[in-house]
């Protein structure tokens, strides 16, 4: 068995003009779970489109389970679960006319992988007889989920699969997704939720087509080594463009409620508080943060 | 194999749920045929007569007396003939026969092979030109029944005599509907799945597209059986088509074209990536040149060459060709070898064309 589940070598892609993906190269190990983290328009869905063989590529290579991608692109698809950014189930068919189906197929029997979907359809069995276009958000993906698996896949690649999905059956989904791994499947999984990133064994951040940097959730924070702060008060907005402007403040961007603020050494926030009190902000707060994934990605995504 | 039947089964369950699309497709055909069988109608019937009768003699009489008892024309009785211009036109009357003042002279007259006058003339209503046409022309083969010596050239209209349109029409129908319940539906649900991205997922897997696709045309083939069975017994038994060939010749031509709209569906399935677009070319390319060249509406040798030459790669154009030759004149399969060989070869070049065109990836 190879060491590697997927390899990617300077892989490109265009769309007519636009480059989708640029020159991309990771590799993901046997048995990781993978994280492809990046806004929409960084080129996710087509990297997934490209390992799935349904695209080709217009440079460099890659291989799925030690299939190249185009030369072997039937065994890639033997080998691959797949599921797409979209629901890509039958609405019309029950979930378990869509199970039957996925495992015709795939040329298997639904009893002899059984085991390994149980965990997952269990959840969704009360509910075989219903059309799969009338499931919630969360159990559609976990019946698509299910229908991945069905064939037992050695590498399973997920686009986007908890977007548009409930913050509780995110969690659920991505504890499915650690079990699995304990199975031994390995798992590349994009999303753009920054915080789901941790999830993952190791991450790339993505951006335009482009890959900003790979390494574990904690190496890509441990890469951010300035001190940062988060600031909030009145008039958030014009705060933003005042704290800019400010000594010492080497970059301020929005985050979630707050703005966080990359600052020079010797930075001093007592300071940074009178100053704006003159300009007419009160009830400014300052607090110094641990730097999160979604900080180093702003910062790499300024530094291309 | 257990894989094939339960992408039938997938397949057949899509249809059996879509109930108002399997309704349409089981109900148009129906509809259609009684639609043209009954309402639409350029046949001679319940053509109003009226005569004109300056003097009654008794072949005058024995004349009008055809016309009164011919089930085809209803007698609206005599006129003068200052009154011709305003029965026409308020239609109390759809034609009226003039018979002359000396009409047995003028009988007597061609009958001895002697140069004369016309005995009688015909005043059409000509606002339906359809109707005035085929009325004068019967009108005229009733009023010269039996006439000896009569100058006008004997004819007889074979097979059709009275003009029926169902004659027609049934064959037109047949060659339109399977191509709407065939090509048009398969394009459209081929189609559908590339729309909804579960295409995405049937081509990442290890069975070949093309074996889903064939899957997919196994539920619109039996569908179309099904009708193919049902416009058969309404010609038949309702309209009472002759259906003077063989049943086996005529099943075994449609179900050869049943292939060829389904091998087209799939052709149209491999250009279009939108329902919306595979409606748009099924209805555009299709639906239009087949109703107009097909020779169901206009008779291909009226047309100018450019449209002959067109209307040869209709395919409904042969084979309604076929199917008139079968059912109306009822001649051996033999004789319908021509169509049905271009038929063949038009499906072996489509499935072809499809096959090479249908792409197991995205672009």
């Amino acid at each position: 068995m190879k060491k590697t589940a997927i390899k990617v070598e300077a892989l490109t892609k265009y769309y007519g003009k636009l480059t989708a993906l640029d020159r991309v190269s990771f590799e993901v190990a046997r048995g990781e779970l993978f994280g492809l983290i990046g806004p929409d328009g960084a080129g996710k869905s087509t990297l997934f489109r490209l390992l799935t063989t349904l695209l080709v590529p217009d440079g460099g290579r890659a291989t799925v389970d030690g299939a190249d991608i185009v030369a072997d692109y039937r065994t890639v698809r033997k080998r691959v679960g797949y599921m797409p950014g979209r629901f890509s189930l039958y609405p019309d068919l029950s979930v378990a006319e869509n199970l039957a189906f996925f495992a015709a197929l795939f040329g298997v029997k639904l009893q002899s992988n059984y085991d390994l979907i149980a965990p997952i359809y269990r959840q969704i069995e009360p509910f075989r007889e219903r059309r799969a276009g009338k499931l919630s958000g969360g159990m559609k993906q976990k019946l698509a989920l299910c229908c991945a698996l069905i064939h037992r896949p050695s590498v399973l690649l997920l686009d986007e699969p908890t977007t548009g999905v409930d913050a509780v059956s995110r969690s659920e989904f991505w504890d499915m997704l650690a079990e699995l791994k304990e199975k031994g499947i390995s798992m590349l999984v994009s999303t753009p939720y920054m915080d789901e990133a941790n999830r993952c064994d190791r991450i790339a951040l993505c951006d335009r087509g482009r890959i900003l940097g790979v390494d574990t959730p904690q190496g890509i924070v441990a890469r951010f080594d300035e001190p940062l702060y988060a600031l909030s008060g009145e008039r958030m907005y014009e705060l933003l463009s005042a704290a800019r402007r400010s000594a010492g403040v080497r970059e301020c961007y929005t985050f979630g409620e707050t703005h966080h603020a990359i600052v020079d050494p010797g930075f001093d926030p007592d300071r940074f508080v009178r100053d704006l009190a003159e300009q007419g902000f009160r009830h400014i707060e300052i607090r110094p943060v641990v730097p999160g994934i979604e900080d180093v990605f702003m910062k790499w995504m300024r530094y291309e | 194999m257990g894989g094939f039947l339960s992408f039938v089964k997938k397949e057949t369950l899509h249809i059996l749920r879509d109930s108002v699309t399997m309704l349409i497709a089981l109900l148009m055909p129906v509809v259609q045929i009684l639609l043209f069988g009954f309402a639409i109608s350029t046949e001679v019937n319940n053509i109003n007569v009226a005569v004109v009768v300056p003097h009654a003699t008794e072949a005058v009489r024995k004349a009008v007396s055809r016309l009164e008892a011919n089930p085809y024309f209803t007698f609206k009785g005599t006129l003068y003939g200052s009154q011709i211009d305003e029965t026409l036109r308020s239609g109390r009357a759809d034609a009226v026969v003039v018979f002359a003042a000396d009409y047995d002279r003028r009988m007597a007259a061609l009958a001895a092979g002697m140069p004369a006058e016309p005995p009688v003339q015909l005043i059409m209503d000509a606002s339906n030109t359809n109707t005035a046409t085929a009325g004068a022309g019967y009108l005229q083969s009733v009023l010269t029944e039996g006439m000896a010596g009569f100058s006008a050239p004997e004819t007889h209209l074979l097979f059709n005599p009275q003009m029926k349109s169902a004659y027609n029409f049934v064959p037109g129908i047949m060659g339109l509907i399977f191509i709407l319940i065939c090509a048009i539906l398969t394009s459209i649900s081929i189609v559908r799945e590339k729309e909804t991205g579960t295409m995405e997922v049937l081509l990442v897997s290890p069975v070949r597209p093309i074996r889903i696709i064939f899957a997919k045309m196994i539920p619109y083939f039996a569908l179309s059986c099904l009708n193919l069975a049902s416009i058969l017994l309404l010609a038949r038994y309702v309209l009472e088509v002759p259906m003077s060939g063989s049943v086996g010749s005529i099943i075994s031509v449609s179900l050869l074209y049943l292939v060829l709209a389904l091998a087209l569906g799939l052709f149209i399935s491999t250009i279009a990536n939108t329902q919306v677009t595979a409606l748009l070319i099924s209805a555009m390319l299709m639906l239009m040149p087949m109703i107009m060249l097909s020779g169901m509406v206009f008779p291909i040798e009226n047309m100018p060459g450019i449209l002959q030459a067109v209307s040869c790669i209709v395919p409904a154009r042969w084979y309604i060709d076929a199917i008139r030759k079968l059912m109306i004149e009822g001649v051996p399969f033999a004789d319908v070898l021509d169509d049905f060989l271009i038929l063949v070869s038009m499906t072996v070049v489509l499935i072809g064309v499809a096959l090479k065109k249908f792409n197991d990836r995205l672009e």
